[in-house]
Protein backbone atom coordinates (compact mmCIF):
# COMPACT_ATOMS: atom_id res chain seq x y z
CA UNK A 1 0.00 0.00 0.00
CA UNK A 2 1.40 3.64 -0.67
CA UNK A 3 1.77 6.42 1.71
CA UNK A 4 -0.85 7.80 -0.57
CA UNK A 5 -3.44 5.10 -0.67
CA UNK A 6 -3.27 4.87 3.39
CA UNK A 7 -3.70 8.64 3.34
CA UNK A 8 -7.13 7.85 1.50
CA UNK A 9 -7.85 5.56 3.52
CA UNK A 10 -7.24 7.53 6.62
CA UNK A 11 -9.32 10.34 5.87
CA UNK A 12 -12.30 8.06 4.77
CA UNK A 13 -11.54 6.90 9.08
CA UNK A 14 -11.60 10.89 10.04
CA UNK A 15 -14.25 12.03 7.98
CA UNK A 16 -17.31 11.38 10.69
CA UNK A 17 -15.17 12.89 13.69
CA UNK A 18 -14.56 16.28 11.92
CA UNK A 19 -15.50 20.13 13.10
CA UNK A 20 -13.27 21.71 10.64
CA UNK A 21 -14.50 21.25 7.11
CA UNK A 22 -11.85 23.25 5.52
CA UNK A 23 -8.95 21.78 7.11
CA UNK A 24 -10.36 18.54 6.33
CA UNK A 25 -10.71 19.77 2.57
CA UNK A 26 -7.21 20.79 2.39
CA UNK A 27 -5.98 17.56 4.49
CA UNK A 28 -2.52 16.76 4.05
CA UNK A 29 0.76 15.00 5.80
CA UNK A 30 1.10 17.68 8.11
CA UNK A 31 -2.74 17.86 9.14
CA UNK A 32 -3.31 17.86 12.87
CA UNK A 33 -5.92 15.91 13.99
CA UNK A 34 -7.18 18.44 17.20
CA UNK A 35 -5.92 21.41 16.36
CA UNK A 36 -6.80 21.51 12.42
CA UNK A 37 -9.54 18.85 12.51
CA UNK A 38 -10.97 19.78 15.80
CA UNK A 39 -11.71 16.05 16.58
CA UNK A 40 -12.63 15.53 20.22
CA UNK A 41 -10.43 13.08 22.21
CA UNK A 42 -13.34 10.67 22.43
CA UNK A 43 -13.69 11.02 18.56
CA UNK A 44 -10.02 10.53 18.34
CA UNK A 45 -10.52 6.99 20.32
CA UNK A 46 -12.95 5.82 18.06
CA UNK A 47 -10.51 6.25 15.05
CA UNK A 48 -7.49 4.37 16.47
CA UNK A 49 -10.38 1.78 17.16
CA UNK A 50 -11.28 2.23 13.36
CA UNK A 51 -7.85 2.25 12.48
CA UNK A 52 -7.00 -1.30 13.62
CA UNK A 53 -9.84 -2.88 12.43
CA UNK A 54 -9.02 -1.12 8.63
CA UNK A 55 -5.48 -2.31 8.95
CA UNK A 56 -5.92 -5.45 11.26
CA UNK A 57 -3.20 -3.44 13.33
CA UNK A 58 -2.91 -3.09 17.18
CA UNK A 59 -2.37 0.13 18.72
CA UNK A 60 -0.84 0.29 22.07
CA UNK A 61 -1.19 3.30 24.59
CA UNK A 62 2.22 4.55 23.53
CA UNK A 63 1.38 4.43 20.16
CA UNK A 64 -1.93 6.48 20.39
CA UNK A 65 -0.56 9.06 22.27
CA UNK A 66 1.60 9.52 19.27
CA UNK A 67 -0.97 9.32 16.74
CA UNK A 68 -1.79 13.46 16.28
CA UNK A 69 -1.45 14.17 12.69
CA UNK A 70 -1.67 12.40 10.10
CA UNK A 71 2.05 12.07 9.31
CA UNK A 72 2.50 10.54 12.58
CA UNK A 73 -0.19 8.36 12.11
CA UNK A 74 0.59 6.91 8.86
CA UNK A 75 4.43 6.34 9.94
CA UNK A 76 2.67 3.82 12.66
CA UNK A 77 0.62 2.22 10.52
CA UNK A 78 3.21 1.49 8.32
CA UNK A 79 5.46 0.57 11.30
CA UNK A 80 2.75 -1.67 12.53
CA UNK A 81 2.23 -3.21 9.50
CA UNK A 82 5.36 -3.66 7.89
CA UNK A 83 5.87 -1.87 4.96
CA UNK B 1 -14.52 -1.77 45.69
CA UNK B 2 -18.06 -2.56 46.62
CA UNK B 3 -21.16 -0.61 46.01
CA UNK B 4 -21.29 1.73 48.68
CA UNK B 5 -17.61 3.07 47.44
CA UNK B 6 -18.77 3.22 44.05
CA UNK B 7 -21.46 5.31 44.73
CA UNK B 8 -19.47 7.29 47.38
CA UNK B 9 -17.22 8.21 44.51
CA UNK B 10 -19.57 9.15 41.87
CA UNK B 11 -19.34 12.82 41.45
CA UNK B 12 -23.22 13.59 42.05
CA UNK B 13 -25.28 14.46 44.90
CA UNK B 14 -29.17 15.40 45.21
CA UNK B 15 -31.37 16.04 43.49
CA UNK B 16 -28.76 14.81 40.75
CA UNK B 17 -27.79 11.64 42.18
CA UNK B 18 -29.89 8.52 40.65
CA UNK B 19 -28.38 5.67 41.76
CA UNK B 20 -29.82 3.73 44.89
CA UNK B 21 -27.92 0.25 44.58
CA UNK B 22 -25.88 -1.37 42.55
CA UNK B 23 -26.88 -5.33 42.45
CA UNK B 24 -23.87 -6.81 39.94
CA UNK B 25 -20.90 -5.22 39.15
CA UNK B 26 -17.63 -7.09 37.40
CA UNK B 27 -15.00 -6.22 34.73
CA UNK B 28 -17.69 -6.89 32.12
CA UNK B 29 -20.52 -4.80 32.84
CA UNK B 30 -22.61 -3.47 35.66
CA UNK B 31 -26.55 -3.92 37.22
CA UNK B 32 -28.41 -1.21 39.41
CA UNK B 33 -31.32 0.63 40.19
CA UNK B 34 -33.06 3.90 40.95
CA UNK B 35 -36.61 4.22 41.75
CA UNK B 36 -37.64 7.73 41.28
CA UNK B 37 -39.77 9.77 44.14
CA UNK B 38 -42.73 11.56 43.74
CA UNK B 39 -41.33 14.98 44.21
CA UNK B 40 -38.14 14.96 42.30
CA UNK B 41 -37.76 18.17 41.33
CA UNK B 42 -38.41 17.83 37.09
CA UNK B 43 -41.96 16.23 37.20
CA UNK B 44 -43.05 19.82 38.44
CA UNK B 45 -42.44 21.02 34.46
CA UNK B 46 -42.90 17.85 32.63
CA UNK B 47 -45.29 17.94 31.74
CA UNK B 48 -47.96 20.41 33.42
CA UNK B 49 -49.93 18.77 35.56
CA UNK B 50 -48.76 15.57 33.85
CA UNK B 51 -45.69 14.03 35.61
CA UNK B 52 -43.64 11.57 33.26
CA UNK B 53 -39.54 11.24 33.65
CA UNK B 54 -38.03 13.17 30.78
CA UNK B 55 -35.74 11.08 28.83
CA UNK B 56 -33.14 12.83 29.40
CA UNK B 57 -32.98 11.99 32.65
CA UNK B 58 -33.63 8.15 32.00
CA UNK B 59 -30.53 9.15 29.59
CA UNK B 60 -28.64 10.35 32.85
CA UNK B 61 -30.04 7.44 35.29
CA UNK B 62 -28.36 5.00 32.40
CA UNK B 63 -25.33 6.73 32.51
CA UNK B 64 -25.03 7.57 36.43
CA UNK B 65 -25.16 3.52 36.52
CA UNK B 66 -24.03 1.99 33.68
CA UNK B 67 -21.03 4.25 32.24
CA UNK B 68 -19.99 6.15 35.51
CA UNK B 69 -20.13 3.56 38.13
CA UNK B 70 -18.76 0.89 35.67
CA UNK B 71 -15.50 3.35 35.11
CA UNK B 72 -15.10 4.42 38.74
CA UNK B 73 -14.81 0.11 39.14
CA UNK B 74 -12.75 -0.68 36.32
CA UNK B 75 -10.48 2.48 37.51
CA UNK B 76 -10.58 0.98 41.02
CA UNK B 77 -6.55 0.99 41.74
CA UNK B 78 -6.90 4.38 40.18
CA UNK B 79 -8.99 6.00 42.27
CA UNK B 80 -7.26 5.00 45.49
CA UNK B 81 -3.96 6.86 44.14
CA UNK B 82 -5.49 9.96 42.33
CA UNK B 83 -7.38 12.49 44.24
CA UNK B 84 -9.71 13.54 41.42
CA UNK B 85 -10.41 11.99 38.73
CA UNK B 86 -13.14 13.23 35.82
CA UNK B 87 -15.67 11.30 34.22
CA UNK B 88 -17.11 13.35 31.17
CA UNK B 89 -20.41 12.12 29.06
CA UNK B 90 -18.98 11.89 24.65
CA UNK B 91 -21.79 10.21 23.17
CA UNK B 92 -25.25 8.90 24.21
CA UNK B 93 -27.76 7.21 21.28
CA UNK B 94 -30.39 5.92 23.25
CA UNK B 95 -33.97 4.25 21.94
CA UNK B 96 -37.16 4.84 24.18
CA UNK B 97 -39.76 2.44 24.25
CA UNK B 98 -42.23 2.86 27.46
CA UNK B 99 -42.43 6.35 29.76
CA UNK B 100 -41.93 5.90 33.54
CA UNK B 101 -44.08 7.54 36.38
CA UNK B 102 -43.48 8.89 39.60
CA UNK B 103 -42.82 5.88 42.03
CA UNK B 104 -41.46 3.77 39.20
CA UNK B 105 -38.51 1.86 40.00
CA UNK B 106 -35.91 0.71 37.07
CA UNK B 107 -32.96 -1.11 36.37
CA UNK B 108 -30.34 -0.34 34.19
CA UNK B 109 -27.97 -2.90 33.04
CA UNK B 110 -24.97 -2.01 31.27
CA UNK B 111 -22.38 -4.03 29.25
CA UNK B 112 -19.32 -2.82 28.76
CA UNK B 113 -18.70 -2.46 24.72
CA UNK B 114 -14.66 -1.74 25.02
CA UNK B 115 -12.82 0.56 27.54
CA UNK B 116 -9.22 1.66 26.09
CA UNK B 117 -7.31 4.80 26.09
CA UNK B 118 -9.25 5.58 28.69
CA UNK B 119 -12.53 5.94 26.71
CA UNK B 120 -15.69 3.86 28.20
CA UNK B 121 -18.26 2.28 25.86
CA UNK B 122 -21.28 0.55 26.81
CA UNK B 123 -24.02 -0.66 25.80
CA UNK B 124 -27.10 -0.07 27.89
CA UNK B 125 -30.67 -1.19 28.92
CA UNK B 126 -33.39 0.21 30.97
CA UNK B 127 -36.45 -2.09 32.04
CA UNK B 128 -38.97 -1.43 34.36
CA UNK B 129 -40.35 -3.94 37.38
CA UNK B 130 -42.82 -5.18 34.59
CA UNK B 131 -39.20 -6.09 32.81
CA UNK B 132 -40.78 -4.60 30.07
CA UNK B 133 -37.99 -2.52 27.96
CA UNK B 134 -38.25 0.99 28.91
CA UNK B 135 -34.99 2.45 26.91
CA UNK B 136 -31.81 1.14 25.67
CA UNK B 137 -28.86 2.53 23.57
CA UNK B 138 -25.22 3.34 23.60
CA UNK B 139 -23.41 5.72 25.77
CA UNK B 140 -20.05 6.55 26.01
CA UNK B 141 -17.58 8.18 28.64
CA UNK B 142 -14.31 9.70 29.01
CA UNK B 143 -12.11 9.90 31.96
CA UNK B 144 -9.82 12.45 32.35
CA UNK B 145 -7.16 12.77 34.61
Amino acid sequence: MTKEELITKLSAIVKPYIQNEEAFKSLNENTDFINDLEINSANLVDIILDIEDEFDIEIDNDSMEQMLSVKATVEIIQKKMNI
Amino acid sequence: MNQTEIIKNTPYQKPFLFIDELTEISEQGITGNYTFKKNEFFYKGHFKNNPITPGVILTEVMAQIGVVCLGIYLLKNEFRLEKKIQIALTSSQVDFFISVLPNEKVTVISEKKYFRFNKLKCSVQMINEKNELVCRGTISGMILF
